[in-house]
C-alpha cells in the first residue's frame, strides 16, 4: 500500500508579499490588507449593523472589554511567560479607581478613565512586584488570589461602598461615544501590541519567556522587564475596568468576579494563543455565544463547557492559527 | 604569559570563596587571580565545584563568604545583571537559546542590553534595522555563513555545534571584558571543536579574557595560558597547563588514589 502524507506549501502570493515589492500590485496589497481590513471595518461597523438591536450593542461593548482583557492575558502568557489569572484584579482596580475619581473627587469622565487606567496600572504593577520572581503556576495562583483578597477586604471593612459598591458614576455623553471609545481603543491596543512584540524590546520580553537566565547574563534586569510587561498588561485591564464601571455607572465587588479572569483565558484558547488577534476572535465568538445561551438558564454553562472541550480536543491550536495556515498555505497529498 | 604578568593588577580576583548547599561544601576557600588577555582554564573531575564557582562569581548564586574583585572593584553579592553590565559574560553548560526566535534575533537581546547600547553607540535610538545587521555580522564572525539560511533558522532547530556558537555569540554581543565558558567543547565532534578553537584564539586576540571550564583537557591545553584544578570544592593546583596535569594531587583527583 502506498503511504501518503500531507504536505503544506506556502502560497505563491504569500511569498511574493514578504518583501517591499508587495506594494507593486493591487492584488498583493489586498492579500496583505484584506484580513486586517475585515477586522477593522467589521468592528467599526458593528454599531451600525446592530442599530435596531440596542441590547446587542451592549453585548458588543462587553465583547470588546473581554477582548482587551484577553489581549493582556495573551501578551503576558505567550510573550513574557507570566501566566496571569488576574484579569479580574485589573478590571476591579481600574473600575474602583475610576469610581473614586469620578464620584468622590468628581472628575469628569474623560479625565477619570485615562487617569484610572494609568493609576490602576501603576497600582497593579506595584501589587504584583513581589510575585514577579515567581514562575509558572505559582505566579498564576497569586494573581488569582488578589481579586478574592480585595473582594473580602471591601466586604469586611465596608469601605468604598461595601457590598453595594459605588453608584452614580457619570455615563458616556451618548451611545456612539460609548461604543466607539471601546472599539477604537481595542483596535489600537491590538495593532499596537502586534507592533510592540516585534520590536527589539518585545524580543527581549520573549527572551525572558524562553530563557530568563540568559537575559540576566546579558546584563538586563528581568525584574524590570517583567514589571514593564505587567504594567502594559494592566494598562489594558484597567482601561477595561474603568470603562465598564462608567458603562454600568456603578463599581462594585462583582468587578472582581472570576468571569473576568476565566472567560478571557477561554477566548485565548479558542482564538489561538500567541497571535494576539486570536484573543479578539475568541471574545467575538464566546461573549455573544454566552448571551445566546442565556435562554437555557443555568444550563448554558454546560453547553459552554462542551463547546470549549470540543475546541480544545479537536482544534487545540486555536482558530486563528488554523485560519492563518489556511490563508498562507495550501495542502496536497504526496507519496512518502 | 601569566607568570610574566603577575606584577600587574589582575582583572578578576577572588579571595576565599566558600559556598555550601545544606551539608555539602561545594566550594572551600577558593582564591585565584586572572590577568587581562589570558585564557584561564578551570579543570577538575565531575562535582568538583567548577560550575558553582562560575555561578558564584557571576552572581547567579550567593556566596557564603569570600570576595570577588573585578578591576579592583568589589562586586561580591551584586545582582547577576549588574555584574554582566560591568563586563562579565558567561555561557551556560546546558545550552538554551531563545528557542522560539531565529538565530540572529537571539542576538537582539544582548545587543539591546544597556551595556551593548552604551558601548556600541546605539544609545538614543538606533534604527530597527541596525541591530539586525550587527547581529548577522557577529554571527558571521562566529562561523554562521551569512549567505546560507543558518542565521535565519529558528534557534531550536540548529545543530549542537551552532547552538554552542550561538551561546558564544550571545556573550560577544554584550561586548564583555571577561567571558566565562562553561564547557563549550562538550558534546561537540572533533571537527566541530577544530572549528571552535580559532574562535577562541580570535576572542583572545580581541583582548577578551577567557575563563574556560573544560573536561576536554587536550583541546583546553592548546589554548590555555594557565589552569587551575579543583577537587571537592578545593583548589589543588594552579599554573602552566602541563605542570598542573603532572601534579600528584591532580592525578589523584582524576584517577583516584591507590589504597595501600
Amino acid at each position: 500500500m502506498e503511504m501518503m502524507r500531507r504536505e503544506r506549501i506556502d502560497r505563491g502570493i504569500k511569498v511574493r508579499t514578504e518583501g517591499i515589492y508587495a506594494i507593486s500590485s493591487i492584488r498583493e496589497v489586498l492579500y496583505l490588507l484584506g484580513p486586517r481590513l475585515i477586522l477593522i471595518v467589521g468592528m467599526i461597523s458593528l454599531p451600525f449593523i446592530l442599530e435596531l438591536a440596542p441590547y446587542w450593542k451592549r453585548v458588543v461593548n462587553i465583547m470588546c472589554v473581554y477582548s482587551l482583557i484577553a489581549l493582556s492575558f495573551d501578551f503576558l502568557a505567550n510573550y513574557v511567560g507570566l501566566v496571569c489569572l488576574g484579569g479580574a484584579f485589573f478590571v476591579g482596580i481600574g473600575g474602583y479607581i475610576a469610581a473614586i475619581f469620578n464620584v468622590y473627587l468628581s472628575f469628569p469622565i474623560y479625565v477619570s478613565i485615562p487617569l484610572a487606567t494609568i493609576c490602576g496600572a501603576i497600582f497593579c504593577t506595584l501589587m504584583l512586584l513581589p510575585c514577579l520572581p515567581l514562575r509558572g503556576v505559582y505566579f498564576a495562583i497569586v494573581t488569582l488570589m488578589y481579586p478574592l483578597f480585595f473582594t473580602r477586604v471591601i466586604e469586611a471593612l465596608n469601605i468604598l461602598g461595601g457590598t453595594n459598591g459605588i453608584t452614580g458614576l457619570s455615563s458616556f455623553p451618548n451611545q456612539y461615544v460609548e461604543e466607539y471609545t471601546i472599539i477604537i481603543v481595542t483596535l489600537l491596543f491590538l495593532f499596537g501590541m502586534r507592533r510592540f512584540v516585534t520590536q527589539d524590546i518585545g524580543l527581549v520580553l520573549r527572551g525572558v519567556k524562553d530563557n530568563d537566565q540568559a537575559v540576566r547574563a546579558s546584563g538586563i534586569s528581568i525584574a524590570y522587564m517583567k514589571s514593564l510587561a505587567v504594567f502594559i498588561a494592566s494598562v489594558m485591564g484597567c482601561f477595561a475596568g474603568a470603562y465598564i464601571a462608567h458603562l454600568y455607572m456603578w463599581s462594585g465587588i462583582s468587578l472582581f468576579a472570576l468571569d473576568f479572569s476565566i472567560i478571557p483565558i477561554a477566548s485565548v484558547v479558542i482564538g489561538g494563543g500567541g497571535t494576539l488577534v486570536g484573543a479578539i476572535i475568541g471574545s467575538v465568538i464566546l461573549v455573544p455565544l454566552s448571551e445566546i445561551l442565556r435562554a437555557f438558564g443555568t444550563f448554558r454553562i454546560v453547553i459552554y463547557c462542551i463547546i470549549l472541550t470540543l475546541v480544545i480536543v479537536f482544534k487545540s491550536e486555536g482558530l486563528m492559527i488554523y485560519l492563518q495556515r489556511k490563508y498562507h498555505q495550501f495542502e496536497r497529498w504526496v507519496k512518502v | 604569559m601569566g607568570e610574566g604578568m603577575s606584577g600587574d593588577i589582575p582583572i578578576l580576583s577572588t579571595k576565599g570563596i566558600s559556598k555550601s548547599f545544606g551539608g555539602l561544601q561545594a566550594l572551600i576557600d577558593v582564591s585565584f587571580e586572572v590577568y587581562r588577555g589570558e585564557v584561564f582554564g578551570i579543570i577538575g573531575p565531575n562535582g568538583s565545584g567548577k560550575t558553582t564557582l562560575i555561578n558564584c562569581i557571576t552572581g547567579f548564586i550567593k556566596i557564603d563568604s569570600g570576595t570577588v574583585y573585578f578591576k579592583e572593584k568589589n562586586i561580591t553579592g551584586w545582582k547577576a545583571h549588574k555584574i554582566a553590565h560591568e563586563g562579565i559574560a558567561r555561557t551556560f553548560q546546558i545550552m538554551r537559546p531563545y528557542y522560539s526566535l531565529p538565530a540572529y534575533k537571539n542576538l537582539i537581546i544582548p545587543l539591546w542590553s544597556p551595556r551593548a547600547r552604551k558601548i556600541g553607540g546605539w544609545r538614543g535610538g538606533g534604527k530597527h534595522g541596525d541591530r539586525d545587521t550587527v547581529a548577522v555580522d557577529i554571527l558571521e564572525e562566529i562561523g554562521f555563513e551569512r549567505d546560507s539560511k543558518v542565521p535565519y533558522k529558528i534557534a531550536s532547530t540548529l545543530p549542537t555545534g551552532y547552538q554552542k556558537r550561538l551561546e558564544l555569540a550571545r556573550c560577544i554581543a554584550v561586548r564583555p571584558e571577561i567571558i566565562f565558558c562553561d564547557e563549550v567543547f562538550s558534546g561537540l565532534s572533533m571537527s566541530e571543536i577544530a572549528g571552535m578553537l580559532p574562535l577562541i584564539e580570535k576572542m583572545k586576540s580581541d583582548g577578551i579574557t577567557l575563563i574556560m571550564i573544560e573536561h576536554r583537557l587536550r583541546e583546553l591545553f592548546r589554548v590555555a595560558d594557565r589552569v587551575m584544578a579543583l577537587n571537592f570544592g578545593e583548589k589543588i593546583a594552579e599554573g602552566e597547563p602541563f605542570v598542573v596535569i603532572e601534579d600528584k594531587r591532580v592525578k589523584e583527583a582524576y584517577l583516584g588514589t591507590e589504597e595501600v
